[in-house]
């Protein structure tokens, strides 16, 4: 996935006028069909991307936040201080704080389950930090309805997101991996028509990774779970979503260093002129 | 209370949600917690609304098999006589010490407000309530889970007992420590809300809330009070003042 990500979210024109398909490049050149002029975003698409953006990078922040309050990751229903973790973060100063009390068994039996009480002042700043996770959450989810429902009425993503199976798909990707690894891009128009690559990771950004955020996140609630128990239950259990839930994060916070790099190496202000006044 | 002025109350509920919408912003009716013009509560206030009005009704949490019980650590206050701890209250605090030092035979739970029998009950009274014993997930805001046994008795069994009147909406939870916090008439009737006297088999220990802890689990676990000393029914919403939620800075709903 990692290289996916790295490879894919370019916008070169010198990879997107070689590999284009003659319908991406017939529905750009015809402004006013779907509402794109050439080169630009359409409103819709413009509005949607930078709410998306506020609100992704909110829950980055505030979701990095949360995360320092509990730097371990789990598999499974439940996981905690005093059971084996999956992963341990270094970040924060709540890894491996070592401030428990001794320990006490709830069972005669070896290996019982048991309790310590806490004696350590951990950083938390969840207050603040859930209910800002769960304010942008709303905002992401409300913008990515109506843009997944404008996206399929206007045909903007079977026109410019879904890559059109035909024959020479691998042979497209190909050339387009070459010329993004030589770091080939001319300067962009802006906007669609995009690069098989491109439109992959678009794609698995829209309809993957930003829905798998939001699944995950929901499978961690008890109101949620409690109402629909598969949403923990496809994962595995609650902590497993919350475990997946940060690799997902990561795999964003990867596609976003790689977006802004590749709109910084095919032409910044052509590409922010084109995702803000539209052209 | 039978179970028809139950469903009048969850309707009356339901209408009072229903017309709230547009009273997100301003978050001034008094059957809803208020925002206080902080954005961060407005957005409590849409989840807490949006799940009243979207989530189906009258679902159980899961619960589990003796077997995958968990360790389970104990956070927050562990001891509410300890006078280092945060929420150490300097009136409750020596007059938990005496009742702990007399295994708790003198505790008394008392249950006020909007009720027509309040009164107090002993752990023995409580003890003759049909107990309730289930395997549940404590999700910790902080991040972590643990599965654990709590025995008790149904919340519900023990407002029907007190005579809840029909215009009840919320129910308040006062402890030993500085801290109250309070939930919904939804939540409280929910069957799997118990006031817990005991877990894993035994006494509730004191890091986990002796001699009474509320179990909520339909939300996260800052809501499951523990130390619970005094209960009050309230018909409006009321944000508990300093040892509230909200004016710590916390969501009031907690069921992400």
């Amino acid at each position: 996935m990692a290289s996916g990500l790295l490879t894919g979210m370019i916008e070169p024109q010198v990879a997107g006028s070689v590999v284009a398909s003659a319908d991406d490049q017939a529905a750009s050149g015809r402004p006013g069909a779907v509402g794109l002029p050439r080169g630009g975003h359409a409103r819709w698409v413009r509005l949607s991307h930078w709410v998306v953006a506020a609100s992704v990078l909110t829950l980055a922040v505030s979701g990095f936040v949360i995360l320092m309050a509990h730097p371990r990751l789990y598999w499974g229903a439940a996981g905690n201080d005093l059971t084996a973790a999956l992963i341990e973060l270094p970040i924060g100063r709540n890894y491996r704080h070592g401030g428990w009390q001794q320990s006490v068994a709830f069972f005669p039996q070896p290996h019982s389950a048991e309790s310590a009480s806490r004696t350590y002042d951990i950083f938390n700043e969840n207050s603040w930090a859930r209910s800002l996770h769960f304010l942008a959450g709303w905002f992401l989810a409300l913008t990515g309805t109506a843009y997944l429902v404008a996206g399929a009425y206007t045909g903007h993503f079977r026109r410019h997101l879904l890559p059109g199976a035909d024959g020479r798909m691998a042979q497209r990707a190909w050339e387009d991996l070459i010329s993004h690894l030589r770091f080939k891009f001319a300067p962009t128009t802006g906007g669609p028509p995009y690069g098989i690559l491109q439109k992959w990771t678009y794609a698995g950004v829209v309809f993957l990774m930003l829905p798998l955020m939001i699944v995950t996140g929901l499978a961690m609630s008890p109101a949620m779970t409690i109402a629909y128990p598969f949403l923990s239950g496809m994962f595995g259990g609650s902590q497993s979503a919350r475990t997946i839930h940060f690799f997902a994060f990561a795999a964003l916070i990867l596609f976003l260093v790689v977006h802004v790099l590749m709109v910084v190496l095919s032409g910044f202000r052509r590409q922010m002129r084109a995702m803000t006044l539209g052209n | 209370m039978n179970a028809k002025q139950i469903l009048t109350t969850r309707r009356a509920l339901m209408t009072g949600l229903a017309s709230a919408g547009g009273l997100l912003l301003g978050g001034c009716s008094k059957q809803l917690p208020p925002t206080y013009g902080n954005v961060l509560r407005m957005g409590d206030l849409l989840t807490y609304t949006a799940h009243r009005l979207l989530l189906p009704r009258g679902r159980l949490a899961k619960e589990y098999a003796h077997g995958d019980i968990t360790s389970i650590p104990a956070v927050g206050t562990t001891n509410p006589a300890d006078s280092h701890q945060e929420a150490f209250n300097a009136d409750n605090g020596p007059a938990y010490e005496r009742l702990r030092a007399g295994g708790f035979g003198d505790y008394r739970l008392s249950i006020t407000g909007r009720v027509s029998r309040p009164g107090t009950y002993s752990l023995a009274d409580l003890k003759r309530f049909p107990a309730r014993t289930q395997i549940t997930k404590h999700t910790c805001e902080e991040g972590w889970s643990a599965i654990a046994e709590w025995t008790g008795v149904p919340l519900r069994s023990l407002l029907e007992a007190a005579g809840i009147l029909p215009s009840a909406r919320f129910v308040n939870f006062f402890a030993f420590d500085d801290i109250a916090d309070g939930i919904d008439m939804l939540d409280a009737l929910h069957p799997q809300t118990i006031l817990a006297y005991g877990m894993n088999g035994r006494d509730l220990p004191v890091p986990h809330g002796a001699p009474l802890r509320l179990r909520v689990e339909t939300q996260v676990g800052y809501k499951s009070t523990k130390y619970v000393q005094r209960i009050v029914v309230k018909d409006e919403f009321d944000d508990l003042g300093k040892i509230g939620d909200l004016q710590n800075g916390w969501a009031w709903y907690a069921g992400i």
